[in-house]
Order: structure tokens, then sequence, then C-alpha cells
């Protein structure tokens, strides 16, 4: 069995959980083991619920289904714990906190937040409370996870967020971030007007999440201008959950092109949609992907990036070790690195990360 | 069919080919590997396992490959393979075998969480089971695998598998890991036994592995009620001693011993709350293995006779 219909298993699964009914033994252990492999196994046992198909799962994968549900469940409420535990720590300080990614779907009581796995917790906060913010962290137990003195000045000097932070007792992983792409990128939305749109959390003051316009375009440019996709497939899962549920008004798609005009994040969207629609088959409106299309790359660039991101989006750890994969992922993080920093900066990381031993303990 | 029916030769091309697929209690683990050395083991240990059929389901797909590069030829090493990922640093070659073991028992207490686990042994004597619970280096293993073959049925040396629903402990008999000193306690201990050619230097020292009793893998289907609770520790210095636990300690100690506690929550709570009230709770001190056989034999006479209160 090809690669190619182990993800439409998956793929299949999600979109349409009352079909697993169909699945022979060998399927389930595709299936699941898919599912596990791209951290969406949660995801795909909360599908399963919702469409009251349980009864339709033989008793070995349905193990497999609950325990992952249990867990995601369980990560859920750490993730609200240490949410808590944030703006108790910035309330105070009159530091507004936006909720990123996962987080923010389980307090805004997104669909994306069902069955949503989590690695670690993404926050924004206003560039100037940085050092506020990050002194306050150390305080409570939050120690930076790369110590090598480049590595430190890379994320300091160029990126958009801190190097990630690990609480020393907890083990849970923060990415504090102050933009929601590098400094040195390309494409440079404006942050204020992110904030301007930004929704509170209700009944938990100091705390915010993104317009849903605003929302969905992150996830986008947070996907797509990554150099690994290790959570490709259940970031895109979150997309296509945001588009089916904000999709529902039908101005929403409309309101979207306008803002990613707004913020610069045309292309974003363009591939987002195209990706969106190509594996979760997500349903779009036609004048809404015509629309993204203005953004679109010329046809050569176009169609040489719609196979990369089917790859990097789907095959997962498949086809691991092979040339192609090699180059692929070569490709790929050149492509995040460029988007990233100009080329003099570039060539100089690249050195540095090819030719320079890893600094420092980690 | 068991593993130890195929003929000659189908061994290795299984675990070189398609995968050999054994019924381990209630999982099905598919194992592949080009290591001989982890052909020879797991075919003298796992010669009593059921093979599990090509077409059914399977919880686990694991591998022991070779690295990648130099380390494949000079001093060659071992890796252990889950859904595409390398979750271990790889080992020397000749530890393969442990390896596989180590992998097997990760995969289960990191994937499994419709069971409460608990780092525990589990034996079982006249339908009630008695869990082991402890942290490495207490005896455990050593005590669990006596315990095996003194009459006691084994369920786990390693992870006690608790039903949420019913509170019965799910067998998933394997070999028994033995480290450094306690291979020869038991090599003589148990002179009829099956056991594995001993690994040097691994990061538990000397290991080595037992065959599990037939009869414990015959029976591997068949749950057991929770009945004690015994929280062993060896101690070469002091007399054997088997003295009643408070519920309340035994809970703490319990939950510390836990795997996933915290993935269930309340639920979670309330499962060791009732295994806690339905058991006898102890603490054992032990110095040699027949005195605290002798204590623990004692809280499980035959049907019939008067069971010691607590």
């Amino acid at each position: 069995m090809s690669a190619s219909r182990l993800r439409s298993l998956l793929l299949d699964a999600l979109r349409d959980p009352p079909g697993v009914a169909q699945l022979v033994p060998a399927e389930w252990t595709r299936l699941v083991r898919d599912a596990r492999k791209n951290d969406l196994l949660g995801r795909l046992a909360s599908r399963i619920e919702e469409d009251g198909a349980w009864t339709r799962v033989p008793t070995a994968p349905a193990a497999h289904l609950a325990s992952a549900q249990l867990l995601a469940g369980a990560q859920h409420t750490e993730v609200r714990r240490e949410v808590q535990r944030l703006q108790r720590l910035f309330q105070p300080l009159g530091i507004p906190v936006v909720l990123l990614k996962g987080a923010a779907y389980v307090y805004a009581g997104l669909p994306a937040a069902q069955g949503r796995m989590f690695s670690d917790i993404d926050i924004l906060v206003p560039r100037e409370s940085l050092p506020t913010v990050e002194a306050n962290l150390m305080l409570e137990g939050w120690a930076t996870t790369h110590h090598s003195a480049y590595d430190q000045h890379y994320y300091r000097k160029w990126m958009h967020e801190l190097p990630p932070l690990r609480h020393i007792r907890r083990g849970t992983v923060l990415d504090v971030h102050h933009a929601i792409l590098p400094e040195t990128a390309r494409m440079q939305p404006d942050s204020a007007k992110l904030w301007e749109a930004v929704v509170p959390v209700p009944d938990c003051p100091g705390l915010y999440v993104l317009g849903e316009l605003d929302m969905v375009l992150h996830s986008m440019t947070h996907l797509l201008s990554n150099e690994e996709f290790t959570h490709g497939l259940r970031d895109l899962s979150d997309i296509d959950l945001l588009l089916r549920h904000f999709g529902r008004d039908p101005a929403f798609w409309e309101r979207l092109s306008a803002r990613a005009s707004e913020l610069g994040l045309g292309r974003f969207l363009y591939y987002g949609l195209t990706q969106a629609q190509a594996l979760p088959e997500t349903p779009l409106p036609p004048e809404a992907l015509a629309r993204a299309a203005a953004s679109r790359p010329p046809a050569p660039v176009a169609a040489l990036m719609d196979v990369m991101w089917r790859y990097a989006l789907s095959a997962g750890a498949a086809n691991r070790g092979s040339l192609a994969d090699s180059l692929l992922r070569f490709l790929l993080y050149l492509r995040a690195h460029w988007l990233r920093m100009p080329v003099w900066l570039l060539a100089g990381h690249i050195a540095v990360k090819a030719f320079v031993k890893e600094g420092g303990e980690r | 069919m068991n593993l130890g029916d195929l003929p000659a030769g189908e061994l290795r091309s299984r675990l070189t080919g398609a995968g050999l697929r054994l019924q381990t209690g209630p999982l099905v683990v598919s194992i592949r590997s080009p290591i001989p050395a982890l052909h020879e083991s797991l075919g003298r240990l796992y010669a009593q396992y059921p093979l599990a059929a090509d077409n059914g389901f399977v919880d686990f797909e694991v591998e022991v490959g070779r690295p990648k590069g130099v380390r494949r030829w000079m001093r060659p090493q071992a890796v252990f393979e889950f859904d595409g990922h390398l979750p271990f640093k790889p080992l020397p070659a000749d530890q393969a075998f442990p390896m596989l073991e180590w992998g097997l028992n990760w995969c289960i207490s990191s994937h499994c969480h419709h069971y409460l686990m608990i780092h525990s042994a589990v034996v079982e004597r006249h339908g009630g089971a008695m869990l082991l619970p402890a942290p490495p280096g207490s005896g455990k293993s050593t005590l669990c695998a006596s315990l095996v073959h003194s009459g006691w049925r084994l369920l786990s040396d390693e992870l006690a598998l608790i039903d949420p629903r019913g509170g019965s402990v799910v067998p998933v008999p394997r070999p028994v890991s033995l480290k450094n000193a306690s291979i020869a306690i038991m090599q003589q201990f148990a002179p009829g036994a099956v056991f594995s050619r001993v690994v040097h230097d691994t990061t538990k020292g000397n290991v080595a592995h037992m065959q599990p009793p037939a009869n414990s893998l015959r029976r591997a289907g068949e749950t057991a009620q929770p009945r004690w609770l015994v929280f062993p520790r060896y101690d070469a210095g002091a007399s054997s001693r088997l003295e009643p636990l408070s519920r309340a300690r035994a809970l703490v100690q319990l939950i510390d011993n836990s795997f996933n506690f915290q993935v269930h929550g309340r639920a979670g709570f309330e499962t060791l709350y009732r295994l806690v009230q339905g058991s006898a709770c102890f603490s054992l001190n032990f110095r040699n293995l027949e005195e605290a056989l002798e204590l623990l034999d004692a809280l499980a006479p035959a049907p019939g006779a008067e069971l010691p209160l607590q």
C-alpha cells in the first residue's frame, strides 16, 4: 500500500468518521499508527465520538482512541492550569497575554480544540513588555532551552519569539512570541493591527485570543513558514476545523482575504486554502479561492510549492531517509529561512549551523 | 500456534521480513530486526508465546534495527524504532534484546492510557492478585521471579495494567528482567527455568531475562482482582518483616509509583482509592527470597482456609 493511500485513510477518517465502519483490521493498524504519528489520534477519537460512530470501532483500535482522548483531555487540563498561572503572573503587571494556536482554540471553545494534542503553549505579548515578561517567567521557574550563545543571539536578534522556555519542575514548554513572523522576514505584518483586533477571553481578565480572521491567518502563517513539519498535518487539521467553523458565515471569506491583504499575508492565505482544500478537503466557496489566487506565485513556483506542501504535510516520517525526502526537506528548510531573513544573514546562519559544533549543554 | 512451533528459519524470515506478530496479553506486537543476537534471545524466551493472526490488528509495530552510517559496521549499534521515531539513543548491538524489552515497555506505558498503569510486579494465587509496586532497585523483579516459580501466576514483572471500569488487573506476562546479582540467584533458585544470555554493561548493569512459566502464558487472558498490596524493599542488613500499612500511606505510595495517574484525573484517584479499599496493604522488607516467600505465602493460604485479616 503506497504512502498516498495511508494518508487518505487518516484524512478520510477525519472527514467522514462513520466511514471507519468499512475498515479491515490491517487498515485499522495503519490508521491508528498514522494518526498517532501525526499527533491526530485524539482528534480522530473526538471526531468519531461527535458523529456517534464509536460502536463501529472494533475493541482493539477503540482502546487506542480512548487512550489518546484521555491524554488530550489531561493535556487540556494542564494547558488551562498553565494559562491560569500566566494570568495570575501578568494581569497584576498590566501585561496583556494573547493565547495562540491550541491554547486559543481551547479558551475560545472552538471545534479545533476537540481532541487537540499539545506539545507546547504559545503566547503573544507586546514587544515592549518582553524584558519584564522574561524576567518574571524566570522567577517562576521557566528556563531557556537553547543554551549556546549563538542560538540565544539568533533568537533574540532575528526571531519573533524567545527561545522556547521549559518549566524546571513541570516540564511544560512555553513559546513567547512578540510578533507572528520574524523581525527579518520578507513579510512583516504590523503587530499593532493584530493587537487592535484581539478579543478578550470571557471571565479571564488580561487574557485574549486573536480576532477570528487573524487566528486563521496566524495558523496558516505559523504552519507554512516553518522549516519542520512534525505537527504539520495536525496544524492543517486545525486550519480545516477553523475554516469550517468560521466559514459558516458567508461574509467570512471576503473579510478573510481583505485582512490577508491588509497584513501582507496573501501568499500564506493562498497556500493555506489550496492545501486545506487538497488534503483535508475543506469546502471552500469558489470565489474565496479565486480571490486568494491573486497572491499566487508564478506558475512554476506554484507547482513546485504544491508538491512540497503535499509532501511535507502528509508524508510525515513515511519515506524518511530517501534521496527525495532529503532534498525536499532541505528545500523546505531553505525556504523557511529564506522567508525569515535576508540572504546575507541566511548564508551566515547556515554556515554556523553546518560547521560549528553545538555549544553548551542541552 | 506458538512461536516455538515455527519451522526452522521461519522466525528469522519473519523478523527480517514483514514482522513477527506475537500476542502478549491483550496486545499484539509486530517485531522486525536484522540482528542475530535478538533472534536468538527472542526465539528462546518467547517460544511459548502464541503467534497472532497475519490479518489481525497490530497494537505496536516496532523495529530494532541498525543505525545508518559507520556505526552499522564499527562497534555496531542497535536502534529502537516505533512509528518512524527513535525514542531512545542507540545502544551497543549486543544489547538489542534488552532494548526490545525496554522499548515494548515504553510503548505500553506511553500509549495505553485506557489502563491506569502502575510500576509494579503483579502475581496471582487463588484468584486474588498481589501488586508489588516499587521503584527500580528495590528487588521487585527478583521477588516476582521467585514467586512465579513458587506457585504464583505471573501477570507482569513491571507494569500493573488496571482496568478503570472494574478495577481488575489485566495480565501482560513478558520475560522477567533480572539484573546483576539477581541473575545468579534466580538461576540457582529455578534451575529448570529458561534464561537469556547475560548482556553486560548496560545502563542497568548486567541484564538477563527469564522465561515466564508456561502456565502464566496459557492463562494470559484471565484478569484478576487485586487483593494484596505489598510494597517491597530488599535490605540485606535487616531482618525480613511484613508489616501492615495504613490505606492512606498505601494510596500515596501507589500514586508515586503510577505512570499515568495524572492522565486519569479524578477518575484515576477513585480507581486507586477503590483498589486500596479492597486490598490488604503491607510493606515488606526482605533480606532473602526464602523469608520473603514464606511471609507472602502466608497471606494466601489455599481456598477454604481462613484469610488473615489486616
